[in-house]
Formats: structure tokens, C-alpha cells, sequence
């Protein structure tokens, strides 16, 4: 567990020890600000029945930042370290492959719910001033953060793949965007089946990413949402864990 | 008798079409130091990366310390400190606190790893540079935090793979020093493509050629394998010269004249006898100057020629 710890750390600290980090964060804060403005001109003083969370959730600044974020903070994880070749005292060092890519995969995590924060802070300022418990209560907020979460989740261990697999941390970025917006897109069939109720629309509805989420921001936990995303973070952490021991029988 | 602390087996590795390695088979003892040789692509890192488990055979097997690297890769890398080719650190971070991680990943206890960081920094030689970031030391300091890292759980097995490239002379020098410090307490793997390194820091040399298992004994044993070359500077015209040399049947001979009649002269001789005692003799009969005579050690190419050709010549 202490190694686990100690790689966790080290991750983290990659981060916050150059500029990226930094720059990262102040990106995030102007595009959850930004949101909030439009939200908050777009209601102009009217009462609307939706949740806040749910209404920035419907400006699309969620998924711009979601989707572009996902690879900065990924891209380096694997693909750094082979590039410089630390890679290679990581790994005849006494730990283990799934030691290392859950350590990756959690360091990326934390940093991606630390970029989160400023929207917590943002909704609070909001439920202060219209001083109103219904618009935005203690439950919805859990159950956005736990989207957030899981949809991070799932982003994440896409980009912790694609990294695993080159040592370019360009082509790690580009693949990991690459495939996290086809997932997104993938979200819009939904809007074409309607209600239908053959295979291929429900097909459509249970990966659309869109539809999930949404119910997490109305404060609803849809356990096939949950079960959805847990499934997708474990494929591609499995992937990835079978990317870093192909070395091995290559 | 402990068994051999690295005992490798007919290991063969391919990537793709190309061999790397080819059943390579060779054993090392508990103490020695041993030096790997051979020419860039020879395999030596191949060897050194499936033996720290970093990389998996294609065929054969290796064990080290009775552990098998492909089913107990656990053991063998908490039996081994390693440093890679080119010596990768992350420069982001101190000296101090990169040793820390190592330590901590490498499962040392807390009380044992401050006792061992701080032997391992006086050993190398890098309490100076302790506070500083990587990214700022000089290649010397770099490769000597690369060595403190493999030294810092005071594995039984110290592998390092081209531990001088890239040095200065001096730094080549201080790295060598710790290397035979360590002989002894620790049984040391290195290799290089310079001759002269191995030379000054081995027991014993494993030649690699072209993935293939050249030679494998001590030095001075190998080395008289190898075809002598003399040097000689004489005074004399230079067809006399190339009739003389005829006479002495060298086995090749080569002339560069040099001013004020003088030819400088490069003899191969047999490698049973000097021919240096030949060519002073024959010069006092026919009363030729000569103002030098020196024998040189054979590089790793004439080692390399003659430990061929001697493969060649028993098939």
C-alpha cells in the first residue's frame, strides 16, 4: 500500500512541479467561470425549476472541458516516461504493472476532481445569493460530483491507454481526444431514436454518455449509469495494464 | 558451492525478423565482476533488460539468484539495483527527494532508508549536489545519482549498462573507482564497447558479437588470443625495407614514410611469440637505425578479428 501511496504522490507531484499544472487549473477556473456567466445572464433573474448544476451542464462548456482536458492530463502519464526512459527504473523496480497503472490512473484522477473544485465554489456563490435550498441541495451536488467522478473516471483510463501505448505524448493527447469525443458523439444517436423501444435505440440510449450525466445533475444516481461507466474505466484500465505487460511477451 | 548468482540458459530474443540475442548461455558467481563486451547491437542491453525483467525472452531461460526473471520478476528486481542505458532521471525533481522515492518504492524500511540514503550519497560522492534538482547537476553528478539509486537497497546484484558513456576522463576515472569499490560486497555486471574499461575493472569479460556468444574467461587469457601489433620507426629505403619485412614473413606489414628517411612501420606478428626481440635482432645485423619499437594491446576490433577468425578456423 505504501508503494501505491508513494507512486500516487509522485504523479501528483508532476503536476504542480512545472507550469502545466498550474496552467491546467487557471484554464479550467476561466471555462467553469465563463460557464456560470452565461448561465447566469441566461436566466437573467428568472426562476428556473431546473438545478444550477443542471443548467451549466446544458451550456456545453461540461463536455469542452471535459473532453480537452481529459488528454492534457493523461498524455504524459506512460508516454513521458518512456520517452525519457524512466520507464525503465520504474518497472525493475519491485512493484507491480497494475500497481503502476492504478497509481497513473488515480494521480490522473485526484488532479482532474482537484480541476473540478471551482464549480462547487461557483455553486455555492450562486445558492447563497438566490438563498434558496431547492435549486441547488446537498444532494444534487453529491450526485453531480459523482458524475463528474465517473465520467472522469472513464476519460481518464481512455487517456491512460492511449498513452500506454506511445511514447509521443502529441499522439497520446490526439488519440485519447480522438477516442473520448467519438464516445461523446456516439451521445447523439439517442436524439434520433426518440422513445423507440427496439434494440438499437435502447443501444443507443445506454451509451449515451449525455443522457447519463444529465441524470446525475438533476440529482438522480442511475445505477445503469454507474454500472456503465465502472464497466468502461475497467476495460480500459484492463487494456491498459495489458499494453504495459505486452513488454514482456512481445 | 552457492550456486551462480545469474545463470543464463540458451536465451534467444527476436524482434520481429531480427535476432537481438542468440542462445546465449553464461553464468556469473557470487563477488565477481564482470564485464559485458561487445559493439553497439551486440545484445549487451537486450541481455541486461530481460535479466533485470524488464523485457521477456523469446526462448531459453534465466535465473537470477535461483529466481526465474519470467515467473518471479518480484524477487529478482528486489535482488537487483539497476542502472539503464544513458542513465534516465526524472529532472524535475532533487537529488535527495528522487532518492527518497526510490528508496520508498524500492520497499525500504524508513530507518533503514535515511541509514542507506546517506551511505549511498557519501559513497557516490553527491552530498554536494544532494539539494539540487537534476535537471541542474552535470552529466558526471547525473551518472553517480544513477549509481547511488542502484546501490540504495544494497542489492546482491549490481547491474549497470554503459555506466562511463558520455564521461569525461575524469569523471570516467572516479566512476571505475566506485565500481572496484564495489567488487567483492557485490556481484557487478557492466558493459561497454571500450576494451580498455572493461579491462581496468573486470575479473572477467563475456563477449558478445552480434547476438552470439563470442568468448567468455578472464582477460589477460582472452587477450592473448589476440594478434600482437608492433610499431617499429627505422631508417632505411623503403623497398630494402619491403624485401626485409618478406624475409621475416610478418603476418602483415604496413609503411608510412616519415621525414628524414625514417619509415614508420606496423607489424602483425604471431600471437605465440614476441616479435619485438626478431625485428631488434635483424636490425643490429644490418645495421639499420631504429628509434622506436613498441608493442600495442589489441583493440577490441583486432580481439574481435582474431576471436572470429578462431571461430571460423575450428569450424
Amino acid at each position: 500500500m505504501s508503494v501505491f501511496r508513494t507512486l500516487v504522490h509522485r504523479e501528483l507531484s508532476m503536476f504542480f512541479q512545472g507550469l502545466t499544472g498550474f496552467i491546467t487549473i487557471s484554464a479550467v477556473l476561466f471555462l467553469i467561470g465563463l460557464g456560470f456567466l452565461v448561465v447566469l445572464f441566461g436566466l437573467n433573474g428568472e426562476a428556473t425549476p431546473m438545478p444550477v448544476t443542471q443548467v451549466f451542464y446544458g451550456t456545453y462548456f461540461f463536455w469542452v472541458i471535459l473532453l480537452l482536458i481529459a488528454p492534457v492530463i493523461t498524455m504524459r502519464s506512460f508516454a513521458m516516461e518512456r520517452a525519457s526512459g524512466t520507464y525503465e527504473t520504474l518497472m525493475t523496480a519491485p512493484v507491480s504493472d497494475w500497481q503502476v497503472v492504478l497509481s497513473k490512473f488515480t494521480g490522473a484522477i485526484i488532479f482532474y476532481m482537484i480541476l473540478w473544485a471551482p464549480l462547487l465554489a461557483c455553486s455555492i456563490v450562486v445558492r447563497f445569493y438566490v438563498g434558496e435550498s431547492a435549486i441547488l441541495g446537498i444532494g444534487t451536488m453529491c450526485t453531480t460530483v459523482l458524475g463528474i467522478l465517473m465520467i472522469g473516471s472513464l476519460y481518464m483510463s481512455i487517456g491512460c491507454f492511449t498513452s500506454a501505448l506511445t511514447r509521443n505524448q502529441a499522439v497520446a493527447a490526439v488519440s485519447s481526444f480522438a477516442l473520448g469525443a467519438a464516445l461523446f458523439f456516439a451521445s447523439f444517436f439517442s436524439y434520433f431514436t426518440g422513445d423507440r423501444t427496439d434494440f438499437l435505440s435502447l443501444v443507443a440510449n445506454h451509451i449515451s454518455l449525455a443522457n447519463h450525466m444529465e441524470s446525475f445533475t438533476r440529482g438522480v444516481i442511475d445505477l445503469g449509469a454507474v454500472v456503465f461507466f465502472l464497466s468502461l474505466t475497467i476495460l480500459f484500465l484492463y487494456l491498459t495494464h495489458k499494453v504495459v505487460e505486452s513488454r514482456r511477451w512481445k | 558451492m552457492a550456486a551462480p548468482i545469474i545463470e543464463v540458459e540458451n536465451l534467444t530474443k527476436s524482434y520481429g525478423q531480427h535476432v537481438a540475442l542468440d542462445g546465449v548461455t553464461f553464468s556469473v558467481e557470487h563477488g565477481e565482476v564482470v564485464g559485458f563486451l561487445g559493439p553497439n547491437g551486440a545484445g549487451k542491453s537486450t541481455t541486461m533488460r530481460i535479466l533485470t525483467t524488464f523485457l521477456a525472452a523469446t526462448s531459453g531461460s534465466a535465473r537470477v539468484g535461483g529466481n526465474c526473471v519470467f515467473e518471479q520478476p518480484n524477487q529478482v528486481r528486489s535482488r537487483i539495483g539497476y542502472m539503464p542505458e544513458n542513465n534516465p532521471l526524472p529532472l524535475d525533481l532533487r537529488t535527495i527527494d528522487y532518492l527518497n522515492f526510490r528508496a520508498q518504492i524500492k520497499q525500504l524500511n524508513k530507518n533503514i532508508s535515511v541509514k542507506r540514503i546517506n551511505e549511498v550519497v557519501e559513497q557516490c560522492g553527491i552530498m554536494d549536489v544532494a539539494n539540487r534538482y537534476i535537471a541542474q547537476l552535470s552529466r558526471g553528478y547525473r551518472q553517480r545519482v544513477g549509481m547511488a539509486d542502484a546501490l540504495l537497497s544494497n542489492p546482491e546484484l549490481i547491474i549497470l549498462d554503459e555506466p562511463t558513456s558520455g564521461l569525461d576522463p575524469n569523471q570516467v576515472r572516479s566512476v571505475r573507482s566506485l565500481i572496484r569499490k564495489l567488487a567483492g560486497k557485490h556481484t557487478v555486471l557492466i558493459s561497454s564497447h571500450i576494451l580498455s574499461e572493461i579491462e581496468m575493472t573486470c575479473d572477467r569479460v563475456i563477449i558478445l558479437h552480434e547476438g552470439k556468444l563470442l568468448a567468455n574467461g578472464e582477460m589477460s587469457t582472452l587477450m592473448a588470443k589476440a594478434d600482437l601489433t608492433v610499431t617499429a620507426e627505422i631508417c632505411a629505403p623503403l623497398l630494402d625495407l619491403k624485401d626485409w619485412a618478406r624475409g621475416m614473413a610478418f603476418e602483415s606489414a604496413e609503411f608510412t614514410e616519415q621525414k628524414n628517411g625514417y619509415v614508420r612501420c606496423r607489424f602483425a606478428g604471431a600471437k605465440t611469440f614476441d616479435i619485438r626481440e626478431r625485428i631488434f635482432t635483424s636490425m643490429n645485423e644490418l645495421g639499420w637505425k631504429l628509434r622506436e619499437l613498441s608493442r600495442q594491446s589489441p583493440s577490441l576490433e583486432d580481439l574481435f578479428v582474431s576471436l572470429t577468425k578462431e571461430k571460423e578456423d575450428k569450424r
